[in-house]
């Protein structure tokens, strides 16, 4: 479950003076849900995703993720999550197996539940070709199967997603996505972002269309189709934030 | 804060640094067999332009002494030169390394010895040229030996004895035992080479694991874990640590070993000076270090060791790319060679006020150390003001990596 209220987040710049990356933003995913989070580049995505990874600490507002609060539980919070965005990369000298071991320790596993989540990862994502070969000489597909063995190691009750398609090839993308709907399926909370229109539509239960820091409309798909009339997610788009908002 | 969590960084650091060529080019390749290669190799042929320089016969020319033939004669038949005719252009000649030396003797100079006259003999040479200071060293000998046989002669003579003008000589004996006077020696260059080594060795991982990570993208990843700031920043900091030491504990054995090796090889490559070195240890004490000091130098770097690491691990932080941090970190190398360079300076002498400054504190308690002075109220005040910086650096360190807009610096 991931519960925010209210939440905000801002930066100060030298040159603009105050930023809200995060303005007021309040939401709700409940557990089997996926919530696509939706918005162009620089609308404020990643900062309220690395807000509620607890990367970074809210200048307001709330959220509670797996029941714990990011800012008192951040530990607690961490170790209920699984963070995947296209800026986490792995370490290129160890193995994709070693990368999984490392943050399972990291997340407090021992070596025997380690090599059975191994195991099981590596059959679920058919990662057995590459999983004694170094990151750095794998494809960039397979390192994005490794990155989400790494996400999953500590079978985390929250996934939170950041542009986890960005850079790979169709079948890479549609693997993920896949696996996605799976972990919806085990009833994991998935908070998912990303630009690319298409995906929220065939993946997302709840979709949250982000501008400017500030959540401008949210609901299901054909909730909002209903709302904003429009035949697909891009027209949605527009009309919801506005095309004079758009660069 | 959970040991267990910053062993599994610093395990994961240490096998991904393990990995990398350029952290095993750091810590093992240029420390173990770089410096020892390039120091023989520089020794040897050192040595043997040196070899080639005193076995040559140098050509010297003799201007003048048309009237003094005994003299000349003398010259020609000396095994030690080769007389040339004179020429006007000798000081170009000696430029041009065609002459090695010339000699100008006074007109009527063997007639002056015998009427007991005052006269000048001009040597001419080419300063900072080793042949041409080898040519000029042994004219200056023929002529000193010259002079000796005449006063001798003149002395006799008269029916005077020789002690009349070196009625006493002077003899130096040394009191100061062995390891005094190697302290005094290398007691100030060892502390100022094991603390440039120190500080060398911790550069590299320190920014490969803070903007280099941040520049790889892999320390958002890793802040992603259930782990603590406090405990990765531990884990990365003891990864350093031991670069850092290892980086000093390789070069000095690698010294220690190329100081054996090249002092075997001058024993059998080279006769005369091997001799020569030995017919000096006949004379004086040869200088050895004290063991307990050199332990001691050890104990006093680890302190500065933790304080180069912490420093260099949060001013690496702050960058944004590895290439940032080395435009940081480059700088800094100045700051740690001076206040050593200052500790080997001749005169200054260490006092409360000195032991407190970082470095040169370090620097001066070492080189007394080393030549057996131990004195222990500074030697506690040194440690533990070292230890305090190293703290304060250390905790500087981990607050960085708690500053959000420094982890996430774009």
């Amino acid at each position: 479950m991931i519960e925010v209220q209210a939440l905000t987040k801002i930066f100060s710049d030298k040159k603009r003076g105050a930023i809200r990356a995060v303005d007021e933003v309040s939401l709700r995913v409940a557990p089997g849900q996926i919530y696509g989070l939706l918005g162009v580049n620089g609308a404020g995505k990643t900062t309220l995703l690395r807000l509620l990874a607890t990367l970074l600490q809210p200048t307001s507002g709330s959220a509670r993720v797996a029941g714990f609060d990011i800012g008192r539980e951040p530990q607690r919070v961490r170790a209920s999550v699984g963070f995947l965005a296209a800026s986490t990369a792995l370490y290129g000298r160890l193995t994709a197996r070693e990368t999984i071991a490392y943050f399972g320790r990291l997340n407090g596993l021992d070596d025997a539940t380690i090599r059975a989540r191994t195991r099981r990862l590596a059959d679920e994502l058919e990662m057995h070709e590459f999983l004694d070969r170094r990151v750095e000489k794998i494809s960039t597909g397979m390192k994005q199967k490794a990155s989400i063995a790494r996400t999953l190691v500590h079978d985390p009750a929250v996934l939170i997603l950041d542009e986890p398609t960005l850079g790979l090839d169709v079948m890479a993308a549609r693997a993920i996505l896949r696996f996605v709907r799976e972990c919806r399926g085990r009833g994991k909370t998935v908070i998912y972002s990303t630009h690319i229109m298409s995906e929220v539509e065939k993946l997302c239960d709840i979709i949250g269309i982000i501008h400017d820091g500030r959540l401008r409309a949210e609901g299901s798909w054909s909730g909002l189709r209903d709302r904003f009339g429009g035949q697909d997610m891009e027209e949605i788009f527009i009309q919801a934030v506005g095309a004079e908002n758009l660069p | 804060m959970i040991f267990r969590h910053i062993m599994t960084v610093y395990g994961k650091e240490l096998r991904d640094s393990l990995r990398d060529r350029r952290t095993l080019m750091s810590m093992f390749v240029v420390p173990m067999f770089l410096v020892p290669a390039l120091t023989l190799s520089i020794g040897r042929i050192s040595m043997s332009a040196v070899t080639r320089a005193r076995e040559e016969t140098p050509k010297v020319m003799l201007l003048g002494g048309g009237d003094s033939p005994a003299i000349v004669a003398a010259l020609k038949q000396s095994p030690k030169f080769k007389i040339v005719p004179a020429s006007d252009d000798y000081q170009q000649l000696i430029s041009d390394k065609k002459v090695r030396a010339a000699i100008r003797l006074p007109d009527g100079f063997e007639a002056g010895l015998k009427s007991g006259a005052v006269q000048q003999v001009t040597l001419y040479y080419y300063e900072g040229e080793l042949k041409s200071g080898f040519a000029a060293g042994n004219l200056e000998r023929f002529f000193n030996d010259l002079r000796d046989r005449t006063v001798a002669a003149s002395l006799a003579a008269h029916g005077l004895p020789a002690s009349l003008v070196k009625p006493f000589t002077v003899g130096r004996e040394n009191v100061a035992p062995p390891e005094k006077v190697g302290g005094n020696e290398f007691g100030g260059f060892v502390p100022y080479l094991i603390i440039l080594l120190c500080f060398t060795g911790a550069i590299y991982p320190a920014i490969d694991l803070t903007a280099g990570e941040k520049e790889r993208g892999t320390m958002e990843t890793l802040l992603c874990s259930q782990v603590g700031r406090v405990e990765i920043v531990l884990g990365k900091f003891f990864m350093v640590l031991t670069s850092s030491l290892c980086a000093m504990v390789f070069s000095l054995m690698s010294m220690a070993a190329t100081f054996i090796v090249t002092g075997v090889a001058m024993g059998r490559g080279a006769p005369a000076i091997a001799a020569a070195a030995k017919a000096q240890a006949a004379r004086a004490t040869l200088p050895t270090i004290d063991p307990l000091g050199i332990f001691g130098v050890l104990a006093m770097v680890l302190p500065a060791a933790v304080l180069f690491s912490a420093l260099l691990l949060t001013i690496s932080l702050f960058a944004k790319s590895a290439k940032e941090a080395q435009s940081y970190v480059t700088p800094l190398v100045f700051l740690v060679i001076l206040p050593a360079v200052i500790g080997i300076l001749p005169g200054i002498e260490l006092d409360a006020r000195l032991a407190l400054v970082p470095l040169l504190n370090l620097s001066l308690v070492c080189r007394e150390m080393m030549s057996g002075v131990w004195h222990w109220h500074y030697i506690a005040l040194i440690f533990a003001s070292t230890c305090v910086y190293a703290g304060v650096a250390l905790a500087l360190c981990v607050r960085m990596f708690n500053r959000e807009e420094v982890i996430f610096r774009v």
